[in-house]
């Protein structure tokens, strides 16, 4: 299992075995909300090798986001251990937690999230601007980013000038101008047709395999999440499923499982809520169940180590 | 994140808010063009002031009753021209020594009439005071001596006077009685808002006969040089003091003079400048303000660059560049807005203005500072924002 390999230390693998993108060992990420603790991870452990190509699935308020988070090194740990590209996150400050992100990851958001008044090719090269690139490489790496995702003529259009499937493009162009090992996809077809939405998978997928960048995907789309190589289920803050690992799904301690059956593995969303969320003897789940109910957290939320 | 990348990301974002970036940067401007303005007046008129006092004549001292301090009320002079007789035995020279008898009265020609300041002095006053004459000649020694009722008149009453004919040889009546216009001073122009202009030299002889009265209100010696002057108002005192032992006699050169009006006027500008500085202060709140607007609005713009590996110091930077760029081109132009004013100011009105380079270098230096300080605050914050929560802001 993967926790024994994330105990040692990074350098001393023995050679030819390979090298983790990401590892998650019993990771748990607690908020604090007005007083009360609000349980968005409860114990997550998983692998990302490079080249892999994950689905993360589950229903709204399973912690998937949370988990992106975590996995992009845009939020720490709470409890267990997360090391990315061989750093232990909990060992890093936030200035070394931003370099590991500018190295190591590249995001896409549902939202696209490109800078308003920029140009594409300003856009795709801003995690340069962080590297200290010049600003003539910058350009040219950027130009050629933007040329392997179709938009080699669209370099100096600004995002309003594009369309969305367009947009996109440049958001992915941005997330891999730094050649990162992970890519972390947040819905990246959340906000585009089906036909746009299929091109941009088809990109990515594309991508996937021609460099070796692995993908981690954030969907609710159930066929999205079919063309995966693996698919990670989420539920109520821990993996409930997870096709790499065929045991995930049964060698969970009871107690984190809240004494539901955790061999549900695609859960079915009839499930009454309720059920979960007032189980008797569990303060801990009406909580987890009230952040479930809204979706996401309140931004307002107490974030431990974000402001630091 | 290189420096010159951060000015240029800080430059768009001003020029993405023109209007916001203008209207926060008015604060400062107005700040800034205040503080080089008054900075200017004030030191316009101490130059101008000091000018004036050294225009006097060289190596002058001052001799009256009482003490000069600033404050004191003015005391009846015991003097009389016995003891200017003294004080020039004490100086050996008559030549270096002049004195007034000063006192208001209306100066009346025709229908014409002044009210001007009418002065008895010596016939020794343009080599003791440098005065020089427009038209006519001045006082002579036998003028004084015999009480002659002639006069030599300023130019502001010159003017008003005989605003369109000669006034050599023409009758002015001071305080009822007749004198004849002898000379015309050349002009002097103001000091300090007071008209210097405004004057009528008679014989101090014949000033004494109309106020009916012994007295002389001041004497003023040239010393021979600069090195024996304190030396000689010394002995002048001594002097004065033996003859008067009930009254204080002060002796003062226009070193010390100067001291005190540079004194004065330096406390004027200070007081000039820091109430240009408190709108210097608030134009900087102002750009603390709207610094904390703009990190709100671009929260997510915070979040995804450190999403992509901006690290809380290059957002920090980027934000207080950003404000530190408001406050110095504020600055620039406050100063060139103070610069073109103090120079109308100067030339079109009285009031004299004079730019100092160290009034501009303190105003932009401040300025640049004011932007430091009052960036830091919003820098910070920005720089700390959670990636994740600044992603999620709408």
């Amino acid at each position: 299992m993967t926790g024994s390999a994330v105990a040692d230390p990074r350098g001393d693998r023995p050679a030819g075995e390979r090298v983790a993108a990401i590892e998650a060992v019993d990771v748990s990420r607690t908020y604090q909300l007005d007083g009360v603790s609000v349980e968005a991870l409860r114990g997550v452990s998983l692998t990302v090798q490079p080249g892999d190509y994950v689905a993360l699935v589950g229903p709204s308020g399973s912690g998937k986001s949370t988990l992106m988070h975590l996995l992009g090194g845009l939020d720490r740990p709470t409890g267990g251990r997360l090391v990315i590209g061989g750093r232990d996150v909990n060992a890093l400050a936030p200035p070394e937690m931003a370099t590991l992100r500018n190295e190591t990851i590249g995001f896409v958001f549902q939202a696209f999230h490109l800078l308003p008044r920029t140009s594409a090719v300003e856009n795709v090269a801003l995690p340069l601007v962080y590297r200290g690139v010049s600003a003539r490489q910058r350009r040219e790496r950027a130009a050629a980013m933007l040329g392997r995702v179709g938009l080699g003529h669209r370099l100096d259009h600004r995002p309003n000038q594009m369309s969305g499937g367009e947009q996109q493009r440049v958001a992915i162009a941005r997330a891999l101008v730094t050649e990162p090992t992970v890519l972390l996809a947040d819905e990246p077809t959340g906000n585009l047709d089906s036909v746009t939405g299929a091109a941009v998978l088809e990109l990515l997928e594309q991508l996937n395999a021609e460099s070796g960048v692995a993908l981690v995907m954030v969907t609710h789309d159930q066929e999205v999440a079919a063309r995966a190589h693996r698919r990670i289920t989420m539920r109520d803050g821990v993996v409930v499923g997870d096709s790499a690992d065929p045991r995930s799904a049964h060698d969970r301690p009871p107690s984190v499982d809240h004494g539901r059956p955790a061999t549900l593995v695609p859960a079915p969303s009839a499930e009454p809520r309720s059920a979960s969320g007032s189980g008797p003897g569990h303060p801990s789940g009406g909580s987890g169940g009230a952040a479930g109910a809204t979706g996401r957290l309140p931004r307002e939320i107490e974030r431990p180590g974000g402001t630091a | 994140m290189r420096v010159a990348e951060a000015w240029r990301v800080a430059l768009d974002a001003l020029r993405a808010n023109r209007l916001r970036s203008a209207l926060t940067m008015l604060g400062v401007i107005i700040g800034v063009a205040s503080v080089v303005l008054l900075v200017a007046i004030g030191t316009g008129t101490k130059q101008k002031v000091e000018q004036q006092v050294e225009g006097l004549g060289s190596n002058l001292l001052l001799v009256v009753p009482g003490r000069i301090e600033v404050g004191n009320a003015p005391v009846v002079s015991p003097l009389t021209l016995k003891d200017v007789d003294a004080v020039t035995r004490v100086v050996g020279d008559p030549d270096r020594v002049a004195v007034t008898v000063a006192s208001g009265a209306t100066a009346r020609a025709g229908a014409r009439s002044d009210f001007t300041t009418v002065q008895g002095v010596l016939e020794t006053t343009p080599a003791v005071f440098t005065r020089s004459l427009a038209r006519g000649r001045y006082l002579t020694g036998t003028d004084v001596d015999t009480s002659r009722r002639v006069a030599v008149l300023g130019d502001s009453v010159a003017r008003a006077l005989f605003p369109d004919r000669d006034p050599l040889g023409q009758q002015v009546a001071l305080a009822g009685v007749r004198f004849r216009v002898i000379g015309v001073f050349a002009p002097l122009g103001q000091s300090l808002g007071v008209d210097r202009d405004d004057e009528v030299h008679v014989p101090v002889t014949a000033a004494q006969r109309l106020w009916g009265t012994q007295r002389v209100d001041g004497i003023a010696v040239k010393a021979p040089d600069r090195e024996r002057i304190d030396e000689l108002g010394d002995r002048i005192v001594a002097e004065l003091n033996r003859r008067h032992p009930d009254t204080e006699f002060s002796a003062v050169t226009q070193q010390q003079i100067l001291g005190v009006l540079g004194d004065i006027l330096g406390v004027l500008t200070g007081v000039l400048a820091a109430i240009a500085g408190i709108s210097l202060l608030v134009g900087g709140v102002g750009v603390s303000n709207i610094m904390l607007v703009s990190v709100r609005e671009r929260t997510r713009e915070i979040g995804l660059r450190k999403a992509v590996g901006a690290r809380p110091r290059d957002i920090g930077v980027q934000f207080l560049l950003e404000a530190v760029l408001l406050t110095t081109i504020g600055g620039l132009t406050g100063m060139a807005l103070g610069v073109g004013s103090a120079l109308l100011v100067d030339a079109l009105s009285p009031i004299p203005a004079a730019i100092t380079w160290w009034s501009l270098a303190l105003a932009f230096g401040v300025s640049a500072v004011v932007g430091i300080v009052f960036g830091v605050v919003p820098a910070q914050r920005a720089g700390r924002l959670d990636p994740v929560v600044a992603l999620r802001t709408e």
